[in-house]
């Protein structure tokens, strides 16, 4: 009893405080309000989108269904076909509707993105607040091999991973994804945790005599939380483009899945006949990924602009 | 003090690059299975395995493999491609890179020739009047431009330039003896895509630099002693900027690194890029080890020059606590 009173401890127990600072209330404007609406959409997408998409991902569409009444063409081509009335956003390369892939991928686009980003999460911040509490013969080694991981563009050792374990399926790709941005959630979460570490706040706790772990989870963690889930955001992004791009490149998600970005992959030689599937995909991406940066953007702006100052440099 | 603090951070970028070296050489040999093996694959016979395990120096320590391998690259010997390896003495790796490098480096230099003075032009003038629609349109449009995926920029430029208008070819084909005219039409749809990626990067960071030197007090006393607003953006603050913007310039040249692999894949440019993308492909290790060491190198040596850019602009920084 006394314990679970205790859970909820921090926030109230310093609102009665006279100095405490009000809350911020964040006010998106309009953009960022589309942007929420859109992540929204996004979400629901990823709860029922096989169930509500017209076809199966996999199913090669009949050629019955593309027979113009009236005409004498009885077997018509299936694929690359215009949006129309049996396929919304026409078809792809192989005859597959694309809004039903597209409807699938959300699924395995932005899981896969999800887990990855949440992993980067768990080490880079575990390990930060390890450097930034623990003691500088840590923090010097940490800081180190960091350095070293952050110099080698993410795109390159991706394929050299990939390489290395040739082809790998969807959860080694999470764990590729998740290590490589692992070190700059890392650099964040140590500067942010030292900026708390060294306050009056922490030493007072210090003074009182509570524990280590005490202070991180009561004082570092809750201090550090916002600027981290803004992060977070920006993070989501770099590892969708991230993931797209290496199926864009044919050696992220494999085939029969739909991801878009393979989807984008496989369709390229339809824009030679002007088809959109390799567009609809991209622009998928796109919505999400400009939406969530709107969101963030709005949420910098409210923060007096001090966070994304951080994340560029 | 100035040359100390440079040969300092030379240091640290020559030991970057030699554990980068580490990463790189743990990172292709991480699978656990026999590499001559998997070179000869079917034709696998004990002795044959032997043999080439032998020659590419796989049966000793890998503590020895790195410091054999160390060796060669910093001899300027990048090692033996896969491509051909079973039958005979396989391609020198230094042959294939020639006109790879040479490609790329023709490329990412044409981007930057023509993505600085345009992203600073429109930086600063974004800067110059911060919070008007001029501003706000330069500022959502370039958000946007780094929100999507490269391969978008690629592939709607090439749905309206290619498909729809007719002016460019979709894909390059490089013979290699272009001139004039038919190369800037070869090579203008990779140039755009990429121009287009780096450009909004530097106009964001170009306009934040000048904006934070803008709310600095010396500027404050400008205003405040009525300094007309021209006046102190290109006599105070672009000055102090430099340094700044320099370093957000190369930064972002070394994200070309990046933008490059999928350009070049798109558009099918015989780049280094995509020769490194083949080379995962089919798993010709010492290949993809020779391609990542030039990107990685590349990019520490941008990333150097952005420090130094700092260093230079900072005299704080000058003296290292």
């Amino acid at each position: 009893m006394s314990e679970s009173q205790q859970e909820t401890g921090p926030s109230t127990q310093f609102e009665e405080l006279p100095d405490a600072p009000p809350k911020r209330k964040i006010r998106l404007s309009w953009p960022g309000k589309i942007g929420v609406s859109v992540l929204i959409f996004w979400a629901i997408i990823v709860a029922i989108g096989p169930m509500i998409a017209p076809y199966h991902e996999a199913d090669i569409l009949d050629e019955e269904l593309f027979i113009v009444p009236g005409s004498d063409e009885m077997y018509p081509d299936t694929d690359f076909q215009p949006p129309s009335k049996i396929v919304l956003l026409g078809s792809d390369y192989l005859g597959r509707d694309t809004l039903s892939r597209i409807l699938f991928g959300a699924r395995t686009t932005i899981g896969i993105s999800f887990l990855a980003t949440l992993l980067a999460y768990l080490i880079g911040v575990t390990l930060g607040i390890a450097a930034a509490v623990g003691s500088k013969a840590l923090d010097m080694s940490l800081s180190r091999v960091n350095d070293a991981l952050l110099s080698i563009p993410s795109i390159m050792f991706a394929l050299v991973l990939i390489a290395a374990l040739d082809s790998p399926g969807i959860f080694w790709l999470i764990i590729i994804a998740g290590f490589i941005y692992a070190a700059s959630v890392f650099r964040i979460a140590r500067s942010l945790g030292q900026e708390v570490i060294v306050s009056d706040f922490v030493e007072a706790a210090k003074v009182r005599g509570e524990g280590l772990w005490w202070i991180i989870t009561r004082e570092v963690l809750p201090n550090i939380a916002m600027p981290l889930a803004t992060d977070f955001g920006l993070r989501f992004v770099w590892v969708i483009l991230f993931i797209s791009s290496l199926s864009f490149l044919g050696l992220g998600v494999q085939p029969p899945m739909s991801d878009w970005g393979s989807m984008v992959k496989e369709n390229l030689s339809g824009l030679v006949y002007g088809s959109v599937a390799p567009l609809m995909p991209a622009l998928a991406i796109a919505t999400l990924t400009i939406s969530v940066n709107m969101i963030v953007d709005d949420i910098s702006a409210a923060t007096g602009g001090k966070l994304a100052k951080r994340m560029i440099s | 003090m100035l040359w100390r603090a440079i040969l300092g951070r030379f240091g640290i970028s020559l030991v970057t690059l030699w554990v980068v070296s580490i990463l790189i050489f743990i990172g292709t040999n991480l699978l656990p299975g026999d590499v001559a093996q998997i070179i000869l694959g079917q034709m696998a016979t004990p002795e044959s395995t032997a043999a080439l395990r032998a020659k590419l120096g796989l049966d000793k320590p890998p503590i020895q493999q790195y410091l054999v391998w160390l060796q060669n690259v910093a001899m300027g010997d990048l090692g033996i491609s896969k491509a051909g390896l079973g039958a005979g003495l396989g391609t020198p790796i230094v042959e294939m890179l020639g006109p790879r490098v040479y490609n790329t480096a023709r490329l990412t230099l044409l981007v930057a020739g023509i993505a600085i003075p345009v992203s600073l032009f429109l930086g600063l003038i974004a800067a110059m009047h911060p919070g008007t629609r001029l501003d706000r349109s330069i500022t959502f449009a370039t958000l946007n431009l780094i929100s999507v995926p490269d391969f978008l920029v690629a592939t709607a430029l090439v749905l309206i330039f290619a498909v729809g208008l007719g002016w460019l070819p979709s894909i390059v084909f490089l013979r290699g003896d272009e001139t004039g005219w038919v190369l800037i039409k070869t090579l203008a749809m990779p140039i755009l895509t990429l121009v287009i990626l780096v450009s909004s990067q530097i106009i964001r960071m170009t306009r934040a630099t000048v904006l934070n030197v803008m709310s600095s007090p010396y500027i404050e006393m400008a205003i405040l002693k009525g300094v007309p607003r021209k006046r102190i953006i290109l006599r105070h603050a672009l000055f102090n900027a430099v340094g700044p913007i320099v370093n957000v310039i190369a930064l972002n040249l070394a994200w070309l690194v990046g933008g490059v692999v999928v350009v070049e894949q798109i558009f099918s440019y015989p780049g280094l890029a995509k020769l490194m993308i083949e080379a995962v492909l089919m798993r010709d290790m010492p290949l993809v080890q020779a391609c990542a060491m030039i990107f990685c190198a590349t990019y520490i040596v941008l990333i150097f020059i952005a420090d130094i850019a700092s260093i230079l602009s900072n005299p704080r920084l000058r003296h290292p606590k």
